[in-house]
């Protein structure tokens, strides 16, 4: 039966440190959705926007590009400019010099600039102007599974944030529109401006640690990120046999949290293999230690979901 | 001379790379490692720094006095960021969206604007047993901002001109990776032999492009299946600096917390003659 929901529920995938294994996580969902969604109505959401990897391992056929206008930075007019320096007084990110071609003027580091426009409220000429930037695409691809909505930030640019917002904004009308019964969003690591992006209106996530010392410290972070912004959060372990101590030690933290392990990868190089044929590892290696692992790992979220009243997906086919 | 260590893909081993680079150079070099990834910071946890100081990383936002405060609504005006919005009654600031850039302050006609520090994170430093000086900055959680807390740590020490400076950059190739890249000697990129390596390398070499600084590969975790990515690398014309190999002991070594010069010494001589390489390669940049 389908659950008729005003929003299709999301499923965020995070993990705090990077390298964990997101995105082949992310990627086996989204194959293993394939047979109980038999109308093809799942949206996908890559929001990791600066290092966006999910495309390249799904059969995906682009159906259009769109320009991300972002921010936008300040232009000194070497016209206008009479040298003041009044701009460089307030610019806090150190973004205005001497102009290297004439020495008389300033110009804005475009690098540099924040896009605050405090100079522009200050120059006594007139001559800073606000030029917005193009930062980056956006797509949208169809595959087997359903529509995913991913995007490319272009190198060193800004509103990482911005652009997952807006990829996501995209992602919920469209599921919307045809009813899609579960959104999967494969998130970035850390847990600043994208992260907090990728989950607002998120109805669960599901970290996916990776034992060791580096491993448990970020997943104490992204797991009080969770806590503040009051998302449902269940657990997995990556490579969990690479250091056993690690994964206990992760045991141990998610009792002591109450938060629900529900599973453990084994290292498996199959994971690589299948990264390399640009495919996923349920699909190409159904039978490796991993493929298995996360064939329950999978159940067992939704599962999950279901107690939350949250997914549509029928469990059993 | 300033060094980061950076990758556009998460957890390829940046944070092994610099510690072990910074151990490997801390009897011959005054060495200052600098732990930029502040989201996730990891650096501690390997190089086991006593912490002598403990500051607030701040940026400055308005606090508006509503006696002077004519409810104009220039400060909203002025405000790129959409920090501030304005009710019937008052002016309403939204902290978290708040850059700290100072534009309302200084365009309130009533100066009715003062700036209090909001603390969105802190920065240690002290010094590690061996002798490094280490810096980190650690993010709030649920602050968003992990830029000025970088643009802070930076300025944070006068760092003297014949010390080695590493920075451990933090994942992705947005604008928090620029700001630790800004103005560095050189780049160390830490990448695998995958698809994914391969994608987020590209990302990082058009910053560096951008930031016209010269850069260099480590491919770490190779398996025989390095062709594709040695191709790459080789056709933009950039130094492949160190390969390591997969190996489970140094894996799970990491994972314990040991750094990779503690679990395999040898190692230490190899992040040597790379420091060297990087060193006699500037030297001949700035001839030339």
């Amino acid at each position: 039966m389908l659950i008729t929901r005003a929003q299709t529920p999301q499923l965020v995938i995070l993990s705090g440190k990077g390298g964990t294994g997101k995105t082949s996580i992310s990627a086996a969902f989204i194959h293993l959705s394939e047979s109980l969604n038999q109308e093809k109505r799942l949206t996908v959401v890559d929001a990791d926007v600066d290092a966006a990897n999910l495309n390249l391992i799904l059969q995906t056929d682009s159906l259009a590009t769109y320009e991300f206008w972002g921010s936008s930075t300040a232009e000194i007019s070497s016209e206008k400019c009479e040298g003041c320096g009044d701009c460089v007084r307030v610019c806090r990110y150190d973004a205005i010099f001497r102009d290297p071609q004439n020495n008389t003027v300033y110009w804005v580091d475009p690098v540099a600039c924040d896009g605050c426009a405090a100079c522009v409220y200050t120059c006594p000429q007139n001559a800073i102007a606000m030029i917005q930037q193009l930062e980056g695409n956006w797509l949208q691809s169809k595959g087997k599974f359903g529509m995913i909505f991913h995007a490319e930030l272009f190198p060193g640019r800004e509103n990482s944030g911005k652009l997952v917002s807006l990829i996501k904004q995209k992602a919920q009308e469209w599921a919307q529109h045809v009813e899609s019964p579960l959104m999967i969003i494969d998130g970035p690591p850390g847990i600043g401006c994208p992260v907090i992006a990728a989950c607002v209106g998120a109805d669960m996530a599901l970290i996916v640690a990776e034992p060791g010392m580096a491993g448990l410290h970020d997943l104490k972070r992204i797991f009080a990120t969770l806590k503040h912004f009051k998302i449902p959060t269940v657990l997995c372990i990556n490579k969990a046999d690479l250091y056993p101590q690690g994964s206990l030690e992760i045991q141990q933290f998610a009792r002591q949290e109450n938060i629900k392990l529900i599973g453990e990868i084994p290292f498996d190089p199959h994971i690589q293999s299948a990264i390399r044929l640009g495919t996923q590892v349920t699909r190409e290696f159904p039978q490796a230690p991993a493929s298995q692992a996360l064939c329950k790992i999978w159940q067992a979220t939704l599962d999950h979901m279901l107690n939350l009243g949250l997914t549509g997906l029928k469990i059993n086919g | 001379m300033q060094i980061a260590i950076a990758s556009g893909k998460g957890g390829t081993g940046k944070t092994t790379i610099a510690t072990s680079l910074a151990k490997s150079l801390v009897g011959s070099h005054k060495v200052h490692y600098l732990d930029c990834d502040v989201e996730a910071p990891n650096g501690h946890l390997f190089l086991h720094p006593d912490i002598q100081t403990q500051k607030d990383a701040i940026i400055r936002i308005p606090q508006i006095d509503t006696n002077l405060c004519t409810l104009c609504g220039r400060c909203v005006e002025v405000c790129q960021f959409h920090a501030l919005a304005q009710t019937a009654d008052e002016i309403v600031l939204f902290p978290e969206l708040c850059h700290g850039c100072g534009s309302c302050t200084w365009n309130c006609p009533e100066d009715a604007i003062t700036e209090i520090a909001n603390p969105i994170g802190i920065i240690e430093s002290g010094i590690t047993p061996d002798g490094i000086n280490f810096c980190h900055g650690v993010l709030k959680i649920s602050e968003p901002m992990p830029t000025p807390i970088i643009r802070q740590m930076r300025k944070y020490k006068s760092l003297s001109r014949d010390s080695v400076v590493i920075l451990d950059a933090p994942p992705g190739a947005s604008c928090s990776v620029v700001e630790t890249l800004r103005a560095v000697d050189y780049a160390i990129l830490v990448t695998e032999p995958s698809p994914f390596g391969k994608h987020d390398l590209l990302q990082i070499f058009g910053i560096l492009k951008d930031l016209k600084i010269p850069a260099g590969v480590i491919i770490n975790r190779t398996d025989g299946h390095e062709s594709d990515i040695e191709q790459l690398i080789l056709e933009k014309q950039i130094p492949i600096l160190m390969q390591i190999p997969f190996d489970k002991s140094i894996a799970a070594g990491i994972a314990s917390g040991r750094t990779l010069v503690e679990l395999q010494p040898e190692y230490r001589e190899r992040f040597i003659a790379m420091f060297d390489f990087i060193e006699s390669f500037l030297a001949v940049e700035q001839v030339c």
